[in-house]
């Protein structure tokens, strides 16, 4: 196991360099120019000018990009260009309210999705199974942007249930910021769950049909026992595997959900940050982002052995 | 369980209610920029710093100037010291003391500052003495009209001298003179300021503390105001108007900003000028006569929209009666454009993204297409639309300008042969010599006189045709009392109160 782990995070070191690149220069092909931005309306050239000299623009771009390195080995991640705060703040402003929102987003996916997967297997050509995925079809295909407005509009505006946007920080208010997350959390929850629907309900057919499960069955177990205690372990491997990378896109940032929840969390913060072309903040967010993703692979992948034993020697 | 949560939910109700009672939440459209009035650059930003930081004087809704952290000001006979008396018993936010030495530093720091954006509205000014601690006077290098306005806004905001000192980030953790001091800011989330006991006028300010929301969406913000989540909102979109109106349980307060809707056209600026729109001016003045301001204000503004023909708003005093609103007259434009010899003239006409900004753009290229004219659109990102212009690379941009209060900001850079902000490159030297003028004489005639002289000719070439003034329409929910609107867009709090 401690192997395995070493060998993942040495893999993960070219990735995140390679990632970092790719952004960097992406981010360079833009048009517009960053010292334009920040000298605002009135652009006085010796601003711009001094602009271009404060964060190298005038240097090519891998010399900017050594720089940018540079300075990351040395703990120093940089300002925001538009607002000064520097990137590690952000970030530590920024990570709990994109967890807090992936975890929420999350539980109401597995809440949603799982039994609702197990059901329509078990029940596979029924009315129950048909609905589960018509259910799950409208849930994959409905834009979160135009879901979120709906919700802000019936929820809040209409009903005055829950807050119509933010973020209340849950060392504030607990309760509150549970509240003010819900909907934003319920819309990115069920695009996931209706995802995680449709894998379990393969997994669980194809397991279901297996021989021994017909054993199983022969033996004159219960139904529950077969589908819980038989059935549902195996089909879990696909679906636990799903389930990390999806939170692993989560810690991404949704960016329309926050964007139309005004959400204080990555998604916003990296779109804000493209559109002023604020690229130390892009850099810093994709930074985090990829080393997020490449954790969660590596949890995967010890999941994976953890309810698969036979997988343990390998 | 159940039992203790609802008694958790109600008290997270009464809590949360009894502290809003105090607090004035405002929906920004855009997280503001750096909060540092010397290197800020946004009008949100500003709309901050009003409540955060005072400035030596202020502007009345009708744009005169009038004390604030100085109570009277003078010129001397040849225009070149301007001597300010200041208000006695004014602390900073950190209880320093503000006198005439902490005004040198500040107008000091604005302009040496290597990334002050307040340099060139500064240009004038060679030195500050401080004659005695309530009296200081700007020793300037020639006259300058513009000054007085200069200072009513963000290049006369007065920060601490301590928070400024070497080796701090003023901006991380801003300390002023205004009535309400910094309390946290979450990039993107939320700014919170709160109310400053020593302020020297803090009776007149009875909200305790005020929070800044950025709500990017224009849906979502107002929705966040009808469900009572914030009390005012700056800048409705315009197809929002109707609704808003029609609501009770809001009031609908528009004002006539400074700032004003153009179309740039590239009279002179490389290869792309020599189009028939950027090289003839009859087909300028076509194009004017072909697209009606009144349709514009109706339709994509809403009656929001006040059509504009010159750069000045009605309510500044060098608004001139001289030059009406052209009416929109088909006829007209196809005459003018068969005396050019240009029937059918193209050209590009290149927009920042937006829905609304798609929808004027689409507006006015039908209606010059009834003259004959061939608009195609362009939508473009604003960062890359700006590098564009610089370098000449346009037909003609459909570009807003957000107002100065002194007339010398919404004309001088633009149409002045080395105007920073005249990407046209057009060049007049009749122009140039009247709004050169214009900037050293603080006569109200004689400086309209000047202005007139200049837009007479440039009416008649159009490198620029203004299409609206920039409206700053708010809309507060009817608990908040006490808001006026003033035409430079800022919410001041004086009087101000939540019920």
């Amino acid at each position: 196991m401690a192997e395995l782990i070493l060998r993942r995070v040495l893999v993960a070191i070219p990735t995140i360099i390679i990632v970092s690149m790719l952004v960097f220069a992406l981010q360079k092909l833009l048009p517009g120019d960053p010292a334009l931005l920040i000298a605002g309306e009135e652009r006085d050239p010796k601003v711009v000018e001094f602009i271009r000299e404060k964060y190298h623009l005038n240097d090519p771009v891998p010399v900017q990009y050594g720089y940018w390195v540079m300075n990351v080995l040395t703990g120093d991640f940089g300002i925001s260009l538009r607002t000064d705060t520097p990137v590690t703040t952000l970030v530590a402003q920024k990570l709990p309210v994109t967890i807090q929102l992936a975890v929420m987003a999350m539980i109401i996916a597995l809440l949603v999705g799982v039994p609702a997967g197990i059901l329509s297997a078990v029940r596979k050509g029924t009315v129950t199974d048909y609905v589960a995925n018509v259910v799950a079809l409208s849930g994959l295909s409905i834009p979160n942007f135009w879901l979120g407005i709906l919700l802000i509009f019936l929820v809040s505006v209409q009903l005055g249930w829950l807050p119509a946007s933010g973020y209340v920080p849950p060392s504030e208010d607990l309760w509150l910021s549970i509240e003010t997350m819900l909907m934003p959390a319920f819309v990115l929850g069920t695009a996931l769950a209706a995802t995680l629907m449709r894998h379990t309900r393969s997994a669980m057919i194809g397991i279901l049909r297996s021989d021994y499960i017909r054993t199983a069955r022969a033996k004159g177990l219960r139904q529950n026992k077969v589908v819980y205690k038989h059935a549902l372990r195996n089909a879990l491997v696909p679906i636990v595997t799903l389930m990390t990378l999806l939170f692993g896109e989560l810690l991404g940032g949704a960016v329309l959900t926050e964007q139309i929840f005004t959400i204080p969390g990555f998604g916003k913060l990296v779109v804000d940050a493209v559109f002023t072309r604020d690229y130390q903040v892009v850099q810093g967010i994709v930074l985090c982002t990829a080393i997020g993703f490449i954790v969660m692979n590596l949890f995967a992948d010890i999941l994976y052995i953890l309810i698969n034993p036979r997988l343990r020697g390998a | 369980m159940l039992k203790t949560r609802l008694a958790l939910f109600t008290l997270a109700l009464l809590t949360t209610s009894a502290a809003s009672a105090q607090t004035l939440r405002i929906g920004l459209a855009e997280d503001p920029d750096v909060l540092d009035p010397h290197r800020a650059r946004t009008y949100v930003g500003r709309i901050v710093f009003t409540a955060l930081c005072d400035k030596l004087i202020d502007i009345s809704p009708k744009l005169e100037f009038v004390p604030q952290l100085a109570t009277s000001w003078s010129y001397n006979d040849d225009q070149t010291e301007l001597t300010f008396k200041l208000r006695d018993g004014v602390t900073f936010q950190d209880g320093s003391k503000f006198d005439a030495e902490a005004v040198k530093a500040n107008i000091e720091r604005a302009m040496t500052l290597p990334d002050s954006n307040r340099k060139s509205e500064l240009s004038s000014v060679d030195s500050v003495e401080v004659v005695d601690p309530q009296t200081a006077t700007i020793k300037l290098k020639q006259p300058d009209a513009t000054l007085l306005a200069t200072l009513s806004d963000r290049a006369g905001m007065m920060l601490a001298p301590a928070a400024f000192a070497d080796g701090k980030e003023f901006s991380q953790n801003p300390v002023c003179s205004g009535p309400y001091k910094f309390v946290q800011r979450v990039q993107n989330d939320r700014i919170e300021l709160e109310k400053y006991d020593g302020y020297w006028d803090a009776e007149a300010f009875p909200i305790e503390a005020i929070t800044y929301l950025p709500i990017t969406d224009a849906t979502v913000k107002l929705a966040n105001l009808k469900a009572g989540d914030i009390d005012m909102l700056e800048r409705l979109a315009p197809t929002d108007v109707p609704s808003v109106k029609g609501d009770t349980s809001l009031d609908f307060v528009p004002v006539t900003g400074l700032g004003y809707g153009s179309i740039r056209f590239n009279t002179n600026n490389g290869e792309r000028s020599k189009k028939p729109a950027g090289a003839n001016k009859l087909v300028r003045q076509a194009f004017q006569a072909a697209i009606g301001r009144d349709v514009i204000d109706q339709v994509a503004g809403n009656g929001i929209f006040p059509p504009a023909q010159q750069p000045f708003p009605p309510s500044s005093p060098y608004h001139s009666d001289k030059f009406p609103v052209t009416t929109r007259d088909v006829d007209k434009a196809k005459a003018l454009l068969e005396e050019a010899g240009e029937p059918n003239p193209s050209f590009e006409l290149v927009f920042g993204t937006g829905s609304a900004n798609q929808q004027l753009a689409e507006l006015i290229q039908a209606m010059a297409a009834e003259a004959g004219f061939q608009i195609t659109l362009r939508a473009t990102q604003f960062a890359a639309m700006q590098q564009e212009m610089e370098q000449g690379n346009f037909d003609a941009a459909m570009i807003n300008w957000s107002g100065r209060v002194d007339p010398d900001g919404n004309i001088h850079q633009f149409v002045t042969c080395n105007g920073n902000l005249n990407d046209s490159k057009y060049c007049n030297e009749d122009v140039d010599k009247a709004l050169n003028a214009a900037r050293l004489t603080s006569d109200v005639e004689k400086r309209k006189a000047l202005y007139d002289q200049a837009q007479t000719i440039l009416q008649q070439d159009l490198p620029l045709v203004y299409t609206y003034y920039q409206p700053w329409p708010f809309v507060l929910n009817k608990n908040v009392t006490g808001f006026e609107p003033y035409p430079d867009g800022m919410v001041r709090l004086k009087g101000m109160n939540v019920e």
